[in-house]
């Protein structure tokens, strides 16, 4: 780790270190999540997870198949009961939150052909209605149909029926049901799976420009350069724990302490992981000079960072668990 | 306005947007000729059959019996079906994430299901009564039932096909529960009168709010002289709106628990589960 720090820019590893740090609740504090279980059929889903969510922040939760991302997610926006730990969003204990606090909340649902007989605008417009009287002096409730429309670039399919919509389409249409109502935090359950590279870019915008007008952006993902794009904070869930919580580029930093060499010697492939890179590099060429070939210095990216933490824990391997708690230790 | 009210409101909207979505759905239009014309053939086989000592035909006797099964049917099929599909595809789940949205959903479907049961009512009716002689003549106050009892027969057999509804665990579940209906079609007296069965069998027709919305119907629509074919020759009105306000008291007194229970345990997982299997019915 003091290596990476002394690798880092200082005043970079400066700002990183207090983005990563994990605020203390207060009125800036949007999601606090502490000490979540879940059981389900004796199973224990969650077992104990923690974390918190500015104003503003684009958290991003990554984590395998059956982790619990979604069930997280349901439990704060109160559509599930949990087995224990304390839950505040927007102020409130989902658990007993009223239609009022619902107002403020925007979900995007994994959706797949409900409402195939309606109109595009027609939908949009009616959902939005049930947020008017919500409006308040600060926040215009709901977004105005048509404008909205234009921001997930649906203008075209206005007067479409909903069941003829393309799956790129209809998860735009998912997106702008999710923030008609002018939400002060989103949930986004894989929001771009089935998105063609250019709507997923778009979509990108989109977060981006409402976390800027401080919404604050919970979402679920399996791609990871998604993640590392959009992310203040990625979260990795595994083993119904929180493993792993920091900015992305300290995750990928922390993670590549350790950097692959990879040459040839003789026509033959070598691979070796190593803190010191330079050092090494220069050791080999000393040794053995002109032999070596096909030289390649790969510092790990969040997804090796990603894979690994969740093989090993998935492995049950006691040494891997540790690694991802040192590795979520060293996010605090 | 409270918000409950302004969902409610959406509610109204919702139902009359969905009303014009069906009549304007080539599929669903051919549903609604369909079963007028399965409705229409034994009425037109029948229509030239006196009924003993009624003064009508057994076609006469049919159609205003049959405009009360549809009622009953689309009252607690349709809202069965219709609310385990919308379950499975999401519609609810939509409705559960946006403030009170399930008010106006449930409104909404209210509407909807009404305006589809007295539109599956009126094509039958319109064709039927050019088919047999004698129905919806002797005008007045007679029509004036319909005004409470299509109503009151719409109140008693909502709530049980939301309670169907709610429970089924998929439409398919709901189609398969709909089977028994057609057994208690069979003796409600819709397609020969109820006193022509053995005694057991009528008391078990009229436990059911099928045979008395279709009694409440014949009494609307038939000659005075018809009634000599009905249990005790009366139309009984008096025990119509005792058994349909019977069935519309347990009816809303069952139905918001069921519904509040399923409504809560809506979630995306359980979702996502449901499409699962569903896709894997189709694939």
């Amino acid at each position: 780790m003091t290596n990476t720090h002394a690798l880092a820019k200082a005043g970079e590893a400066g700002e990183a270190g207090e983005a990563g740090s994990s605020p203390p609740p207060g009125s800036d504090t949007v999601i606090d999540v502490r000490d979540l279980r879940m059981r389900y059929r004796s199973q224990d889903v969650l077992k104990g997870v923690g974390f918190t969510a500015r104003r503003g922040e684009v958290v991003v939760l990554l984590g395998p198949n059956g982790a619990g991302k979604t069930t997280t997610i349901e439990v704060l926006e109160g559509f599930r009961m949990r087995s224990g730990g304390d839950v505040t969003v927007l102020g409130t204990d989902p658990a007993g939150g009223d239609e009022r606090w619902r107002a403020r909340l925007g979900i995007v649902l994994q959706s797949w052909r409900d409402h195939g007989k309606w109109r595009v605008r027609e939908l949009l417009a009616h959902l939005g209605s049930y947020y008017a009287p919500y409006s308040t002096t600060l926040i215009q409730r709901p977004w105005d149909a048509d404008e909205l429309l234009a921001a997930v670039g649906l203008t075209e399919q206005a007067e479409k029926r909903i069941g003829t919509l393309s799956g790129g389409q209809r998860r735009r249409l998912d997106v702008a049901i999710g923030i008609v109502g002018r939400p002060e935090l989103l949930f986004l359950d894989e929001p771009t799976a089935g998105l063609d590279p250019e709507a997923r870019n778009e979509f990108h915008g989109l977060v981006r420009s409402l976390a800027d007008e401080n919404t604050t952006v919970l979402m679920t993902t399996h791609d990871l350069v998604e993640a590392e794009k959009l992310a203040d904070r990625i979260l990795i869930l595994a083993g119904g724990r929180i493993v792993a919580d920091g900015p992305a580029a300290e995750l990928s930093r922390r993670a590549s302490a350790e950097v692959t060499v990879r040459w040839t010697l003789d026509g033959r492939p070598f691979e070796e992981a190593t803190a010191q890179p330079t050092r090494f590099v220069r050791r080999l060429f000393e040794e053995h000079g002109e032999a070596i070939g096909g030289l390649e210095v790969r510092r790990a990216s969040l997804e090796d960072t990603y894979l690994t933490m969740v093989r090993e824990l998935e492995a049950g391997d006691a040494s891997g668990e540790r690694a991802a708690h040192a590795l979520g230790e060293g996010a605090r | 306005m409270s918000p409950v009210w302004y969902a409610a409101r959406a509610g109204v909207r919702r139902g009359w947007t969905e009303l014009r979505q069906t009549f304007t759905t080539g599929q669903d239009v051919f549903g609604y000729v369909l079963w007028t014309v399965l409705l229409m053939v034994p009425l037109f086989l029948n229509k030239d059959d006196p009924l003993k000592g009624a003064g009508i035909s057994e076609g006469a006797f049919m159609l205003p019996s049959m405009l009360g099964m549809t009622l009953a049917f689309t009252g607690i099929g349709t809202t069965a079906q219709l609310l385990a599909t919308e379950r499975e595809d999401g519609t609810l789940l939509r409705a559960k994430a946006v403030p009170h949205g399930m008010v106006g959903h449930l409104v909404g479907k209210i509407i909807m299901v009404s305006g589809t049961a007295v539109f599956s009512m009126v094509f039958p009716f319109a064709v039927g009564v050019f088919l047999v002689d004698g129905v919806a003549r002797q005008g007045g106050g007679a029509l004036l039932t319909l005004v409470w009892a299509i109503p009151l027969g719409l109140l008693a057999t909502l709530p049980i096909g939301a309670v169907i509804g709610s429970l089924a665990s998929s439409p398919r579940t709901a189609a398969f529960l709909m089977l028994p209906m057609m057994g208690l079609f069979a003796i409600s007296g819709i397609y020969f009168p109820i006193s022509e069965m053995p005694e057991w069998l009528q008391t078990v027709g009229q436990v059911f709010p099928v045979y008395w919305v279709g009694l409440a119907l014949r009494s609307a629509l038939l000659p005075a002289d018809a009634v000599v074919a009905e249990i005790g020759d009366s139309w009984r009105l008096l025990e119509t709106a005792g058994a349909l306000g019977a069935w519309t008291v347990a009816g809303l007194l069952l139905a918001p628990p069921v519904l509040r229970r399923m409504a809560r345990r809506e979630s995306g997982a359980a979702m996502a589960e449901r499409h699962r299997r569903a896709m894997q019915r189709v694939g």
